[in-house]
C-alpha cells in the first residue's frame, strides 16, 4: 500500500510538471509559432512611447530571446528557489514559490493568489457541504420512492438546476433575496472582511446556495441512478432477509455501495472549484481566485493567468490523488494485496 | 391432529404489470414439519423462488398481491404486519441464496455481515457477536475462522462463501431454513460438501428446511418430501422415494426423463419435455401442462377445460392430473419406466 501511495505521488508530481510546461508553452511559445517575434512579446511590457531599440532591450532583459526551454527552466527554477525580475529602474526579488511577476500591477503573482485563496476556499467548501448533503439525500429519497410525486418533482427541479447557468440563477437570487428582500448580503461583500463567523456565513450564504443548487442537481440524479441499481442487488435482498430495518438496509447497505462513483465526481468537482469558481465569483463579485483570473485575462496579464492555471492544475491533480487513495479505503476490492 | 410447523394454504402471489397480471404462484398448499426437508422442484418460472420469497415476506408490498395463508407455528405471515414479519426474518426463518458472491455485501467483512445478522435480533456486545461469528464459521467448516472472519467476501472461494452464507443464516438458530438453489453456482465437488453441511446442520438444529432447486439430483440427496411445481401450482407431492420410484404426474415423468444418467447408453438421447414453460399471464386453460402433455388425449378433453384438483391418491401422494389411475398405471409401466 505504501509503495502504491509513493508511486501515485510520483505520478502526480510528474503530471504537475507536464501541465506547467504545457501551460508555459501555450503562453510563451505558441505566439512565437504564430509568427510573433521576441520583440512583439516584449512590446506589451514597455511604455507606448518606446522605440524599437528599447523594445528589443526589454526583450533581451525579459529573456524572450532565449530558447523557450531555457525560459521554462528559468520559470521552474523560480518556483522552487525564487527569482529576480529586472523591472528597468530596479530589480525586484520574487521569493519562492515564485509563480511569475506581473509587470502590469508590478508585484509577484503568488502573494495575490494566497490572498485570494481564503475566499475561494470558503466558497467551494461551504457549497460542497451543501450540495453533497442536499444532492445525496434527495437522490436517496427519490430512488426509494421511485415514481412518487416527490421523485418527479425533485427530478424536475434537478433537471432545471443542471440546465440553468449560474450567472442566471445567481443574478436572479441576488435581485430577489438581496436587493428586494434584503435577507442576504449584496454582491461584492468580501466574506474575509467579516469580524465573526456569522458575518462570514452571511456574506457567503447566497453564493453557497446558488453554486450548491447547480451541483446538487447533478448529484441528486447520480445518487438516484446509483441507488436504483444498488437496491436491486442480491446483497440488498440478503440484508432484508436478515431482518434489518428498512432504514439500515437503505443507508448502510444501499447508499454505502452507491457512494463510490459519487466520491470520484466529488473529488474532481471540488478540485476544479478550488482553482477558481470563475462564474460564481464573477456573478457575486467575490475576490477569489476565479475573479482574479478573469481580471488578469481582461488585462492581458499573462504571468497572472499562468499562475492561476498552475494553481488550478495543482488542486485538480491533488484532488484526484486523494480520490484514488480514498477509493482503496472505501472499496476493499481495490486494495492492493 | 397437531398443528404442522409450517403450513402454506392456497398461496397466491400475483404481480400486476403493464402486460397483464402475472400469476407467479396460484393456489399452492403444502405443510412441513420440524426436522424435515421439503424439496421444491420445477423449471424456471414455475414459482419456486417466488414462493420462498413470499414466505419470508420479501416481496415489495406495492408490486406483489399476496393472498392465502402462510402459517409459521400458527402465526399467519401473510396477514401479519411488515414489521412483525421483519422481526421473524433472520431469527425464526432464514434464507440461503443461489449466488453467494452477489448475495454478500462486497464492502463489509464476512464477520461483520454475520455479526450484523446476529446483533439485530440479540442484544449483545460486538465482542460477543464476533465470538459467535467465529464459532459459526468454525461450525460450517471454514479453516482458521479467527483470521478469516476479517476477510472480505471476494477473498473467499465460492464454496467458502456459501458456507459463510449458511453461517449467516444460522446465526440466530432459525426454525425454518429456506435454501434457494444453494448449490447451483458452485463446482460439482463443492456441491456435495454444501449439501452434506446443510444436512448435518439440520440434524443439529432440528430445523425445517425448504430446498428449492431445478436439480433432481440435489433433492434426491436431501429431501424427505418433494413438491413438483408447474406454472405456479402444485403438480405432484409425495415422499422422495415415491417421486423417484413411482411418479404419477406426466410432468414429473418428463423431469425424470430429461435427467442425464450414468447407467444409460451414451448414444441414447435425453428426453426433454417438448415445448416451453407457459406464460404466467395467459396460463393455459384447464390443466396448465396440457399443451406439453403427451397423454392429454387419453381423458376426453377434460385437461383443456377443467383445472385438475390436487388430490390424495393414497399414502400421502398427491397429484393434479385428469388421467385415470388405470391410464397412468398403463403409461408408466409400458412407456415411462422402461426408458428411465
Amino acid at each position: 500500500m505504501l509503495a502504491y501511495i509513493v508511486r501515485r505521488l510520483g505520478v502526480a508530481i510528474g503530471l504537475l510538471f507536464v501541465i506547467s510546461a504545457v501551460a508555459f508553452a501555450i503562453f510563451f511559445y505558441v505566439p512565437r509559432l504564430a509568427g510573433a517575434t521576441a520583440d512583439d512579446l516584449a512590446s506589451r511590457y514597455v511604455g507606448k512611447s518606446a522605440g524599437t531599440e528599447q523594445i528589443h532591450q526589454a526583450a533581451v532583459k525579459l529573456g524572450f530571446t532565449d530558447p523557450v526551454y531555457v525560459q521554462y527552466a528559468r520559470f521552474a527554477k523560480g518556483v522552487v528557489m525564487g527569482s529576480d525580475y529586472d523591472t528597468g529602474p530596479s530589480v525586484v526579488h520574487c521569493p519562492a514559490p515564485c509563480l511569475g511577476y506581473s509587470f502590469i500591477t508590478q508585484n509577484p503573482v503568488w502573494p495575490d493568489l494566497v490572498a485570494a485563496m481564503p475566499v475561494t476556499l470558503s466558497l467551494a467548501l461551504g457549497a460542497a457541504v451543501l450540495w453533497v448533503l442536499g444532492g445525496v439525500a434527495t437522490g436517496v429519497l427519490s430512488a426509494i420512492r421511485r415514481g412518487s410525486f416527490f421523485d418527479r418533482a425533485a427530478m424536475g427541479v434537478a433537471l432545471t438546476g443542471v440546465s440553468l447557468p449560474i450567472f442566471f440563477t445567481g443574478l436572479l437570487s441576488l435581485s430577489v433575496f438581496s436587493y428586494a428582500l434584503h435577507w442576504t448580503a449584496p454582491g461584492g461583500t468580501n466574506p474575509m472582511d467579516a469580524k465573526n463567523p456569522a458575518g462570514w456565513a452571511y456574506a457567503l450564504i447566497l453564493p453557497w446556495t446558488t453554486l450548491a443548487f447547480l451541483n446538487a442537481a447533478a448529484y441528486a440524479r447520480l445518487t438516484r441512478a446509483g441507488m436504483l441499481e444498488t437496491m436491486n442487488e442480491d446483497y440488498i435482498r440478503t440484508a432484508r432477509a436478515k431482518g434489518l430495518p428498512e432504514r439500515t438496509v437503505v443507508i448502510k447497505h444501499g447508499l454505502r455501495a452507491s457512494l463510490t462513483p459519487i466520491l470520484t465526481i466529488f473529488g474532481l468537482d471540488l478540485g476544479l472549484l478550488l482553482g477558481g469558481a470563475i462564474l460564481t465569483e464573477s456573478t457575486f463579485s467575490l475576490p477569489g481566485i476565479g475573479r482574479y483570473a478573469v481580471i488578469a485575462i481582461n488585462n492581458n496579464d499573462l504571468p497572472k493567468v499562468l499562475g492561476v492555471t498552475i494553481v488550478g492544475a495543482f488542486f485538480i491533480v491533488t484532488a484526484s490523488l486523494i480520490v484514488d487513495l480514498l477509493y482503496a479505503v472505501v472499496d476493499p476490492r481495490v486494495r492492493i494485496k | 391432529m397437531t398443528r404442522p410447523f409450517l403450513e402454506v394454504r392456497d398461496l397466491r402471489v400475483h404481480f400486476p404489470t403493464d402486460d397483464g397480471l402475472v400469476k407467479s404462484v396460484d393456489g399452492l398448499s403444502f405443510t412441513l414439519e420440524r426436522g424435515k426437508t421439503l424439496g421444491i422442484v420445477g423449471e424456471s418460472g414455475s414459482g419456486k423462488s417466488v414462493t420462498s420469497l413470499s414466505i419470508m415476506g420479501l416481496h415489495p408490498p406495492k408490486s406483489a398481491k399476496i393472498s392465502g395463508q402462510v402459517l409459521l407455528d400458527g402465526d399467519d405471515l401473510v396477514a401479519a404486519s411488515a414489521e412483525h414479519v421483519r422481526g421473524l426474518r433472520g431469527k425464526r426463518m432464514a434464507m440461503i441464496f443461489q449466488d453467494p458472491l452477489s448475495a454478500m455485501h462486497p464492502f463489509y467483512t464476512v464477520g461483520k455481515q454475520i455479526m450484523e445478522a446476529y446483533r439485530i435480533h440479540n442484544k449483545v456486545s460486538k465482542g460477543v457477536a464476533r465470538k459467535h461469528a467465529i464459532d459459526l464459521l468454525d461450525r460450517v467448516g471454514i479453516p482458521q475462522p479467527d483470521s478469516r472472519v476479517d476477510d472480505y467476501p471476494h477473498q473467499f472461494s465460492g464454496g467458502m462463501r456459501q458456507r459463510a452464507m449458511i453461517a449467516m443464516a444460522l446465526s440466530c438458530d432459525p426454525d425454518l431454513l429456506i435454501a434457494d438453489e444453494p448449490t447451483t453456482a458452485l463446482d460439482v465437488t463443492v456441491q456435495a460438501q454444501i449439501l452434506d453441511l446443510i444436512r448435518d446442520l439440520q440434524q443439529e438444529f432440528n430445523s425445517a428446511v425448504i430446498l428449492i432447486t431445478h436439480d433432481l439430483g440435489v433433492v434426491a440427496e436431501l429431501a424427505d418430501d418433494i413438491l413438483v411445481m408447474y406454472a405456479g401450482r402444485s403438480a405432484e407431492y409425495a415422499h422422495a422415494a415415491e417421486i423417484f420410484n413411482a411418479p404419477q404426474h406426466p410432468y414429473t415423468w418428463g423431469l425424470l426423463g430429461s435427467m442425464p444418467r450414468l447407467d444409460r447408453e451414451r448414444t441414447e438421447r435425453l428426453m426433454p419435455i417438448k415445448g416451453t414453460p407457459p406464460s404466467l399471464i395467459n396460463v393455459p386453460s384447464g390443466c396448465p401442462f396440457h399443451p406439453r402433455c403427451a397423454y392429454e388425449a387419453l381423458n376426453g378433453g377434460a385437461s383443456q377445460k377443467e383445472r385438475p384438483e390436487f388430490r390424495d391418491i393414497g399414502g400421502g401422494h398427491y397429484i393434479a392430473c385428469h388421467l385415470s389411475t388405470e391410464a397412468r398405471q398403463q403409461v408408466w409401466e409400458s412407456e415411462i419406466r422402461p426408458n428411465l
